[in-house]
């Protein structure tokens, strides 16, 4: 065994190495305003005791993630001293230096062992996987919308990946007790992750607790309950020993924020927003009376005024309901045949559900759900051509998160980069695969290459590059300075076909599949 | 030859199958080549606009600045001076700064990326005005001006040269023919120190060295007349290519004199050669004056015999010979350039004798090695030019390549640091010798190197690693204040000697390999 584990490893370290010499190479790239609200983070964490972390307002950065992540803060807070004592000192200084920033980067970097433990745990176990583990693992590091959105954006996106992945690891490893816990740990880090809770709670109470009689069942359930509760109380107890809780919930749930973001995420409600501006329009022409909304979504502001002029006005509650209902058909499968294999589909599913109908989602959430896909991109064909689609979407999408003109080449290099990859290995991985198998194909390469995307694909992503250049050339040239929003507008919504097509693909195979 | 070959295992035992499988790269073979060709260019790309990303050599160095202000200088004066205004001082053109001291090819290359940037940026290239023009902007333009003259001509000439190769330029096994080509390809493409220099401290060798690659690429398929056109227009970017010559010039020579017609075949290559000088030379063949003008400009001999710390003869032995001092001028320049003619002969020789496809190769790397060593007025970014005939040796030569790329950065560090290059230099540094070592290629495994000769060679790597930080860290004595760039110099003054006579030692084996072959073949 050690001896097929050996080039194994050394691959993974190898793909790791690589990825943080790329990371490296990034350090001096655009960071947003995350970066601040991080840097912050870091100082208050590590300047201040946890009783004033929720309460702090010398930055307008406050903290607005639950414990956990305030925890793992000022773990990483705590070589800072041994760099910059002004690192860590509150309050944090307006222009950080070089140091600062590499040191932040860094952290960002060294986290992502834990995304790398997590995939390379979840590829070594399943034997089909096993055929070219290494493709899916650099799937994962090399993916380009984590680069962006982790090393050039400032996130750290690619540790909570890995915490994912690692409780996706016990669920398939069949150690549901652990799987449940790092999960609940992972909510206690960002509750973003919510999503994906039925799921879980479904998959764990039929898998871990029934099927087992009464009595053991009862009691698995009990000590299921008590080691999620555990960690709670272990995120939460201080801060309802300090009486802060009301504080700390508004903190991580404001609602008061609008249906979307300033930048719309690329997914169903883009539909519905370009419906009710396309029925104004219409209703106007043929002579109603339709008022302009005194809310725009494109000034990104939102009040309690419905930003729609025909179409009912949407609330939290709606589309918590259309989540939970998108994602029903995978709770019932989950529920009646509840399987360690499909896990990570359901997961991903479930996500995938949370980012198309969810209430103020941000285009970065798309990462949660491309990247466990990765993982079992290479089960099948069909697999192939859907995270072909979606990789490029997904990273298209965020695409208008890095806007200066320094990061351009950057983005679409690193975007073409990663098609060609996918190009390469998954061809290459068919070919050989088909002639391991001993299949009679003439040219092994060719069946593939015909058929991998398909023509409607193909004119799909070329459509991007279309887009593309219309945002950046033409646009220009045709309306000058008017209509500054169109170009991102177009991209919301071209992005948004492909991401409505992974879901609707998405759900099909879990229908037929699981 | 004896080579480390994988046992074919999918017959055989299904794990260890499961393991090969795992050690496979992506672009393995069955991969189909064109777009694993792209893949490795998109790539290098990627690294190279990564690079860009960092400060260029003088950013914010008034008054003098570095070679990003000397290159805009140049779009400047080329675009709003008329071509005869170009070499010569004027009240517009004051050539004790940063004047033109490059062929007119590489002024023709100025003028057009200077119209490039004057189309979106007139201030950046303003006449006069412009002086020291520095923000994002201009940066920006100006690194795409390198990005795109590397993804026209040295990109390109490197696809060429991997097919040439491929196709039978040089003997290649089966097994290199089929996995060998993308390794190689990547060595060429990820070349670390072109890739800092070009995209970091900000030059454009690329254009020179990929007209140099073109032509090595003609070469070896055979387009001799193609190769002596494009190895004209390298020397016309910039005269540093002429290290190249005598192995160009040795290989083609005795090409021609094995053929049937010699005297036609050179004139022949002579007519080639001197049609596309002239060309290139047209704006100043008017008069015997101008011409003399462009040429004095090119030839800076009042600059010294050597510049800083650079790793070459010269400078090194200064410590124990003050030659500057010792010496004027005159007597230096025949010094250096007999020094120099003597240390390509062997290998010019070699070439005249018996001419062949690697020969050449070796010899391209030997003749420029002798020119970096021995020539006068080398700077430390010369050593870019042994450097690519070394990466075209990689898959021959991988050990040699690899200990050369190291030193060589290592040679380039000084300047590194003073462009405050540093994290690209790490990051280059570890992606080169990741790719180099990728897994499930069989480079770096070839050789087996007893235990005491590993002592002996890894004696230098750790001298300078320990130096790569006590540059950083220790402040040398008030004394001796480049005292580490000193020993920096030394170290890699050492290795370059060696390697230069290793390769040297194989061009001249080649000969009695290939006649001990001849013989087994007539037998």
């Amino acid at each position: 065994m050690a001896s097929t584990a050996s080039p194994a490893t050394s691959a993974a370290a190898w793909a790791f190495a690589a990825a943080t010499c790329v990371k490296l190479l990034l350090v001096p790239t655009y960071r947003s305003t995350d970066f601040d609200v991080h840097r912050y983070w870091l100082a208050l964490t590590h300047a201040l005791p946890a009783r004033q972390w929720y309460t702090d307002a010398s930055s307008q950065w406050t903290l607005d993630y639950p414990p956990f992540f305030a925890y793992f803060s000022r773990v990483l807070s705590l070589p800072a001293p041994l760099v910059d004592a002004t690192l860590v000192s509150i309050p944090v200084p307006d222009a950080p230096p070089f140091a600062h920033l590499l040191y932040l980067r860094l952290t960002v970097a060294f986290t992502d062992l834990l995304l790398l433990l997590g995939s390379v745990l979840l590829l070594a176990r399943d034997a089909r996987r096993r055929q070219r583990p290494f493709l899916a693992l650099v799937l994962v590091l090399w993916s380009p919308a984590l680069l962006a959105v982790d090393h050039v954006h400032f996130q750290y996106n690619g540790f909570l990946m890995g915490l994912l992945l690692l409780s996706l690891y016990f669920l398939e490893q069949g150690w549901d007790l652990a799987g449940g816990v790092v999960f609940a740990s992972l909510l206690c880090s960002k509750h973003l992750f919510l999503v994906a809770a039925p799921v879980y709670f479904m998959y764990l109470f039929r898998h871990y607790c029934c099927g087992r009689g009464v009595v053991k069942g009862l009691g698995r359930l009990v000590l299921m309950g008590s080691g999620v509760a555990a960690v709670f109380a272990v995120a939460f107890a201080p801060f309802v020993y300090y009486g802060q809780m009301q504080q700390v919930f508004n903190r991580l749930f404001p609602f008061g924020r609008g249906l979307c973001h300033a930048y719309w995420a690329p997914n169903f409600w883009v539909f519905y927003i370009m419906l009710d501006k396309i029925l104004a329009f219409l209703l106007r022409r043929l002579g109603f009376n339709i008022a302009i909304p005194e809310a725009s979504f494109t000034g990104g502001l939102v009040g309690d005024s419905s930003p729609f002029a025909v179409l009912p006005k949407v609330t939290p509650i709606t589309t918590f309901l259309l989540v939970i209902l998108a994602m029903t058909p995978c709770l019932v499968k989950a529920f009646s045949n509840p399987q360690p294999k499909h896990i990570i589909r359901w997961v991903s599913y479930a996500c995938t559900c949370g980012f198309m109908f969810g209430w103020h989602v941000h285009e970065k959430a798309s990462l949660h759900f491309t990247i466990p896909l990765a993982l079992i991109a290479m089960d099948s064909l069909n697999d192939v051509r859907h995270y072909f689609l979606l990789s490029i979407v997904s990273c298209y999408s965020l695409f208008p998160l890095l806007f200066e003109n320094q990061e351009y080449l950057i983005k679409v290099m690193l975007l073409l980069t990663y098609a060609a990859l996918m190009w390469v290995g998954f061809t290459s991985h068919f070919a050989a695969n088909s002639d391991q198998e001993g299949k009679k194909v003439n040219r092994p390469g060719s069946t593939v290459k015909n058929g991998f995307i398909g023509w409607v694909g193909l004119s799909y992503l070329l459509g991007i590059a279309a887009i593309e250049l219309w945002s950046q050339v033409f646009h220009h040239h045709v309306f000058g300075d008017r209509l500054p929003f169109l170009p991102l507008i177009m991209v919301s919504l071209y992005c948004s076909l492909g991401m409505m097509y992974s879901w609707m693909w998405q759900l099909v195979c879990i229908v037929r599949h699981t | 030859m004896a080579k480390l070959r994988k046992p074919r295992t999918s017959a055989v035992d299904p794990a260890a199958a499961a393991a090969a499988a795992a050690a496979r790269l992506p672009w393995h073979p069955p991969a189909p080549p064109v777009p694993t060709a792209l893949l490795i260019s998109l790539a290098a790309l990627l690294v190279r606009v990564l690079v860009s990303v960092g400060p260029y050599s003088g950013q914010g160095a008034a008054p003098k600045f570095g070679d990003y202000e000397a290159q805009r200088h140049w779009m400047e004066l080329t675009l709003h001076l008329p071509t005869s205004d170009w070499y010569r001082n004027t009240s517009d053109n004051d050539l004790a700064y940063w004047g033109l001291d490059y062929p007119p090819l590489s002024a023709y290359q100025s003028l057009l990326h200077g119209s490039l940037v004057n189309a979106s940026l007139p201030d950046a290239v303003a006449l006069r005005s412009s002086r020291g023009y520095e923000s994002p902007e201009s940066k920006l333009l100006l690194r795409w001006t390198v990005l795109s003259s590397d993804l026209l001509v040295f990109f390109p000439a490197a696809l060429w040269f991997v097919w040439a190769y491929m196709k039978g330029g040089i003997d290649v096994s089966g097994e290199e023919r089929r996995e060998g080509w993308t390794w190689l390809l990547a060595m060429i493409l990820i070349s670390p120190c072109l890739v800092l220099i070009d995209h970091g401290h900000f030059q454009y060798n690329c254009i020179s060295l990929g007209l140099t690659l073109g032509a090595i690429a003609g070469v070896l398929s055979r387009n001799e007349l193609i190769a002596a056109s494009l190895f004209t227009l390298a020397i016309n970017h910039k005269q540093m290519s002429l290290y190249f010559a005598p192995a160009f010039f040795g290989h083609l020579l005795g090409k021609c004199l094995k053929r049937k017609y010699p005297i036609v075949e050179v004139m022949k290559l002579g007519f080639m050669v001197l049609g596309t000088l002239a060309l290139v030379w047209w704006p100043f063949l008017h008069s015997y004056q101008a011409a003399l003008q462009v040429i004095y400009r090119l030839a800076p001999f009042e600059r010294g015999i050597y510049e800083d710390y650079v790793a070459n003869f010269w400078c090194s032995t200064s410590v124990i010979i003050k030659w500057k001092r010792l010496f004027a001028i005159k007597p230096l320049k025949l010094m250096s350039l007999s020094a120099t003619i003597l240390a390509f002969l062997p290998s010019f020789v070699q070439q005249v004798k018996s001419p062949s496809n690697l020969g050449f190769l070796y010899s391209l790397m030997n003749c420029s090695f002798s020119f970096y060593l021995f020539s006068y007025q080398v700077h430390e970014k010369s050593i870019l030019l042994p450097l690519l005939p070394a990466s075209l040796l990689a898959l021959r030569e991988p050990q040699m390549y690899g200990w050369f790329v190291y030193f060589a950065l290592f040679s380039m560090y000084p300047l590194i640091c003073r462009d405050q290059l540093l994290l690209q230099y790490i990051a280059m540094l570890g992606l080169f010798f990741l790719i180099y070592y990728s897994p499930g290629g069989n480079q770096g495994k070839r050789l087996k190197v007893s235990c005491g000769a590993k002592v002996v060679l890894s004696l230098p790597f750790l001298c300078s690693l320990v130096l790569n930080i006590s540059y950083l860290q220790i402040e040398p004595p008030k004394r001796y204040p480049f005292l580490f760039d000193a020993l920096i110099m030394f170290i890699c003054f050492s290795q370059f000697v060696i390697l230069t006579l290793y390769t040297n030692y194989k061009q001249w084996m080649l000969d009695t390999h290939s006649r001990s072959i001849g013989v087994k073949k007539d037998l």
